[in-house]
């Protein structure tokens, strides 16, 4: 059964999952892929709220709706971002994030 | 049989993620992503949160990759290859990474979490749907219409700001 588990498993699961989204999110230079770290990382998240509801709430579904509510961020963020990107590559024809700076200076 | 799976599932998910981070095919990191995704979604299965499982399939799986590739497809050649990151940053990015993952993991192993109260979640579709819809204790009806008012002001955002600019 579940119990056999135990919650540190997944703790440390999340964990790793979280700090390798934000390595590739320091490492990347590519907007699409830091979106994709991006997505790894908010995916920790989740596995985390879920696992701690199923172990100690069972008799609430706390864990279970932020989760979801989490992944319709996420949707909504991707939607936002990908059109961002898309309107930055029509107009500068990159999506290198070093050579995005038109509205540094 | 659960703690196999979880291992397993747990497997896929670690070997994956270090695949899309680290991938310099970048449709190929995409589709690393997408067994990342999977593999979280037999996570909720094995905790038994089957209709989270399902939104999991269906909105991150099914819609955000495919967003994604479509993105990736409008924006660069698929054969073409990511440029590897340097080994100085590359160096401080797996500092930073290593440091961040050692306090924490050594956070949780020496914390004493409860043990496991054995409690069966109910997570069929009537209750989700009673609390997802109630304004009594536990719940989400106010979130619940955030949200919605959210994805309008997202899909307007992105129609308004991906549109070619008339001039």
């Amino acid at each position: 059964m579940i119990d056999k588990i135990g919650i540190e498993q997944f703790m440390i699961l999340s964990t790793l999952m979280f700090f390798i989204g934000v390595y590739g999110f320091l490492v990347r230079k590519n907007l699409i892929t830091m979106l994709m770290s991006v997505e790894l990382i908010l995916n920790a998240v989740n596995i985390n709220f879920v696992a701690f509801n199923k172990f100690y709430y069972p008799q609430n579904l706390q864990g279970h709706f932020f989760a979801m509510f989490v992944i319709a961020i996420a949707a909504t963020e991707v939607a936002v971002a990908i059109a961002i990107i898309i309107s930055l590559y029509r107009k500068i024809r990159t999506i290198d994030v070093e050579e995005v700076d038109e509205m540094k200076y | 049989m659960e703690v196999v799976l979880f291992y397993i599932l747990a497997g896929m998910i670690l070997i994956f993620s270090v695949l899309t981070v680290t991938s310099r095919r970048i449709l190929r990191a995409a589709v690393y992503l997408l067994f990342v995704l999977i593999a979280a979604a037999g996570l909720f299965f094995v905790l038994q949160f089957e209709f989270l499982a399902a939104v999991q399939l269906t909105l991150y799986a099914g819609g955000i990759i495919v967003l994604i590739i479509f993105s990736i497809m409008l924006t660069s050649h698929v054969s073409e290859k990511l440029e590897a990151p340097g080994i100085k940053k590359t160096a401080f990015a797996l500092i930073a990474c290593a440091a961040g993952a050692i306090v924490t993991i050594s956070t949780i192993l020496n914390y004493d979490f409860p043990a496991y109260s054995g409690g069966n979640v109910d997570a069929s579709m009537k209750a989700i749907g009673t609390s997802l819809l109630g304004y009594k204790e536990n719940g989400f009806a106010l979130p619940f219409e955030v949200i919605s008012l959210l994805l309008l002001a997202a899909m307007l955002g992105a129609i308004i700001i991906a549109k070619r600019k008339e001039n």
